[in-house]
């Protein structure tokens, strides 16, 4: 399994440059690598199916207890071939849909690494390598809604689905670690049986809630749902792919795995109940606003996330049942109708329900597909889509005091899901025609086969249950419960309650559909305000860090060089200053040589020339002071044996002093331009660092130097530099690299000073 | 004497602090050396000072006889002269340059990047 990931990660890099090689058939060469992994997840199917586990470790940070750690069993299996599957549709449905994208190379890229990190999600066995993978797949979902982005809506949909997917994944990664401080194991495989212990531990509550926020924002649960329309941003193959059939879905897969190591609490199954039910009925209402394909998809999208999440919370045999038969048909239907809609918007132009009308004789196939999908997603018999809602509906009824509210809410929800599907699979292709920006015509080959595809495969799940699903279900079951199911799959369960409840839904669909605009213009009555809205609360948050990090700036970065000078010179000094205050007793003067006069004068001169410097309103006098300066400091050096160091100070400082006479000459006299505080204030800082630093000269100079260096270099020079002075050696001979580069310094400096003096563009143009 | 350096020092660095956070230009720039005064005198002092003896071997002899300055400070104070004024010619030509564009050496009137001022287009 990790070579599959490896080459999947590869032939994902790979994909720009076969991009460019083939470009108009590059969708057959893309189909090959989901189909190919289809195949080999296909070659395991007898193995898991009879009941045993894939496993496969590879040892990667073994003292933290992480691991490349692969299981492969039924719940893995299903989403990886989910994963592939619909992969395959997409890929091959891409390289067409792509076309017209300049750089649609990057796209296969993106969408290759996408399906790889989800695939190694659903097989990672190690709760840091499942992070790993869940981050991935937001940033790839994240790079692929703002593909186009150029859009100033693309690129904001792009952070806000990443930063509420990511933030999510912190919390998850914050749950797995609290995990291990009570598993003491990364490991999935270790927690199996470790059930009881984990939920009866204080940081029980604390770890459940951290898990189900990575789950619920990465499949997008109220109130975190507003990222998945907005996601809606995306070229419509990743709409199809990510944002309804795969990584939606992550958060309920993570739900699932953990289901039987960490699940069967109050607390656990409530949250997911409560959680699941209020996604579902919520946002199904919510569809009724929207006229864009896409959005209608994608609320119904969130609907099913909530029903499924509403499932595990169930968490009774039949309801898990009813997840996998809901979450197989969800993807193959859900797939299906993305891909449609996309195949609209690229033939006619448009994607709003209201400009579209009476084109099933332009698209006869498209039509064809769409109307098979959309009776799997309103739950006719005899697609899967049916078995789904009727199983659905059975497990709820099972509960005892919320049956009847949940069973009413199920309903009702799934009535408005029926308007969307009349809405988009029905509408755009019956009626009488409308005009659309572009002259409709049927899609090429490319972008109906997966689709329909996609649709053949939910009316043979539903004609053969048995066939294709049931023999994973019980593998698949035993991930999550303990327990096997042994229920077997049927497609008509005879004249009962259930059979009623599925008309009566697709009744109250077909009224909802009548009186939507009615219905949202009761609905536009109470518009909700804003504090009741989770994005504006998302907004909130945003705008709340983007304006203290603006705060922040305009308070340490206001362009002020001297702010930046206090800043730094503050910050330092009240740190250092304690540490040397405390060392303050350890301070004693060396008595090594006593002052004579004329040192005593040059330190005089040189505290006045640098008072005059300072106090000075004269150019030339402050220039006269700096090079009293300088070379006073320079007589300092010839005083303390350093001939070398003051013949330097005497040259430099005679060029600096001429350069200052040649630039500063023309110049006008200094203007006072501090107050007077400021000024007070500057002294009273620069004059605490100048104390602070002849106390730490005093402190150094207290303690014992035993430098082996000077009694190297004094014992080298001759014999390996061949020179009697010992400074001039170290610079050419021990320390020749330096000396090297500080010429390469001076070089560069000079280039630049060369470069300014030439006249810019902004001079030449000037009279 | 170290006494006396470590307050020359000190007072090289306060003058040297205090100028560069002045508003006018050129006396950044004098601060800018100063520090540069300042930091080569400190290695100076805290390398150990000796009277009048230069790091030397006289000739004929092998090796250096204390007492005898030590000569690795030294030669990190001429590679930091040397450097130093590698970044002073810099900043004062870049000084005049700034201020034959712009008509000021104001640093408050300069806080805006890659803009000329207005009434000088």
């Amino acid at each position: 399994m990790s070579i599959l990931l490896a080459i999947g990660f590869l032939a994902s890099a790979i994909a720009p440059l076969l991009h460019r090689r083939f470009r108009e058939n590059f969708g057959w060469i893309a189909l090959i690598f989901p189909l190919s992994m289809f195949l080999g997840l296909l070659w395991h199917y007898p193995t898991v199916a009879g009941g045993m586990v894939v496993r496969e470790s590879i040892p990667w940070v073994a003292s933290l207890g992480v691991n490349l750690s692969f299981a492969l069993d039924g719940l893995s299996l299903t989403f990886a071939m989910i994963i592939t599957l619909i992969g395959a549709a997409v890929f091959l449905y891409a390289g067409a849909y792509m076309k017209e994208y300049p750089d649609a190379g990057r796209f296969f890229l993106y969408i290759g690494v996408f399906m790889t990190s989800m695939l190694g999600l659903v097989l990672s066995a190690n709760t840091i390598l499942l992070f790993i993978f869940w981050e991935l797949t937001s940033i790839s979902s994240f790079l692929l809604i703002g593909f186009n982005h150029q859009r100033e809506s693309s690129r904001k949909s792009a952070i806000q689905a990443l930063l509420v997917t990511g933030g999510g994944g912190l919390a998850l990664l914050a749950g797995f670690i609290l995990l291990r401080e009570v598993t003491g194991s990364f490991e999935i495989a270790d927690m199996y049986d470790m059930n009881a212990l984990i939920t009866a531990h204080p940081l029980y509550p604390a770890i459940v809630v951290l898990m189900l926020l990575g789950a619920f924002t990465k499949s997008a649960q109220f109130p975190f749902h507003f990222w998945l329309p907005n996601a809606m941003e995306a070229p419509t193959p990743v709409s199809a792919y990510l944002h309804s059939a795969t990584m939606v879905k992550a958060g309920i897969y993570l739900v699932a795995r953990m289901n039987h190591e960490i699940g069967g609490t109050p607390l656990w199954q409530d949250t997911l109940l409560a959680t699941g039910a209020a996604t579902m009925l919520f946002t199904s209402v919510l569809a009724l606003g929207a006229t864009d394909l896409k959005k209608l998809l994608a609320y119904s999208t969130l609907s099913v996330l909530g029903t499924l999440m509403l499932l595990l919370g169930i968490g009774s045999p039949l309801a898990i049942k009813a997840f996998f038969i809901y979450l197989i048909a969800h993807s193959l239907y859900k797939g299906t109708l993305f891909l449609v809609a996309g195949t609209l918007d690229h033939e006619t132009g448009t994607r709003d329900v209201r400009r579209l009308g009476g084109l099933r004789r332009a698209m006869p196939i498209t039509a064809a597909t769409a109307a098979l999908a959309s009776f799997s997603m309103m739950g006719v018999i005899p697609l899967v889509g049916f078995i789904g809602k009727e199983t659905v509906y059975k497990s709820i009824l099972e509960l005892d005091t919320w049956g009847i509210p949940l069973i009413a809410a199920a309903v009702t929800a799934n009535a408005f899901i029926v308007m969307v599907t009349l809405l988009v699979g029905f509408r755009p292709f019956w009626g009488k025609a409308r005009a659309t920006p572009k002259h409709p015509h049927e899609a090429p080959l490319k972008m109906l086969l997966g689709p329909g595809l996609l649709a053949v495969l939910g009316l043979l799940f539903g004609l053969f249950p048995d066939l294709f699903i049931s023999t994973l279900l019980d593998q698949s079951a035993l991930s999550i419960l303990s327990e096997k199911i042994g229920l077997k799959i049927t497609l008509w369960h005879g004249v009962n309650m259930v059979l009623f409840l599925s008309l009566a839904t697709l009744l109250a669909g077909g009224v909802a559909y009548r009186l939507r605009n009615a219905l949202q213009e009761r609905l536009d009555g109470f518009r909700a305000p804003a504090l009741m809205k989770p994005s504006s609360w998302y907004e909130a948050l945003v705008g709340g860090m983007l304006k203290s990090a603006r705060l922040q700036t305009a308070l340490l970065q206001n362009g002020y060089l001297r702010n930046y000078i206090q800043i730094v010179l503050i910050t330092a000094l009240s740190a250092a200053a304690y540490a040397l205050y405390q060392a303050a007793d350890r301070v004693r003067i060396v008595p090594d040589v006593s002052i004579t006069f004329y040192e005593a004068a040059l330190g005089i001169i040189i505290i006045v020339a640098t008072w005059m410097l300072v106090t000075s309103q004269s150019r030339l006098k402050s220039i006269v002071a700096l090079g009293v300066v300088g070379f006073s400091i320079g007589i300092i050096f010839v005083i303390y044996g350093a001939p070398d160091v003051a013949l330097t100070t005497f040259a430099i400082e005679t060029l600096n002093v001429i350069l200052f006479v040649l630039v500063l000459y023309r110049l006008p006299k200094f203007v006072s331009l501090s107050s007077t505080s400021n000024r007070i204030r500057d002294a009273i800082i620069a004059g605490s660092a100048g104390l602070f630093m002849t106390m730490t000269i005093l402190l150094a100079t207290s303690f014992d130097l035993s430098s082996k260096l000077k009694e190297y270099y004094a014992a080298a020079s001759v014999p390996e530099g061949r020179g009697r002075n010992i400074v001039n050696v170290i610079l050419v001979d021990f320390r020749a690299i330096d000396t090297l580069g500080e010429i390469t310094v001076l070089a560069i400096a000079a280039l630049g000073v060369l470069a300014l003096l030439k006249p810019g563009p902004e001079e030449g143009r000037r009279p | 004497m170290t006494l006396l350096l470590a307050i020359i020092t000190g007072v090289l660095y306060a003058a040297g602090i205090y100028l560069m956070l002045r508003r006018s230009m050129v006396k950044v720039i004098f601060g800018l050396i100063f520090l540069g005064h300042a930091a080569n005198l400190m290695i100076f002092t805290v390398g150990r000072l000796c009277k009048g003896a230069p790091a030397f071997v006289e000739e004929g002899a092998m090796q250096a006889v204390e007492p005898f300055a030590d000569p690795l400070p030294q030669a990190l104070i001429l590679t930091a002269i040397v450097i130093g004024f590698g970044v002073q010619a810099f900043t004062i030509v870049l000084f005049k340059r700034t201020y034959r564009t712009l008509g000021t050496e104001d640093l408050d009137e300069m806080r805006s990047t890659d803009r000329l001022p207005e009434e000088n287009p």
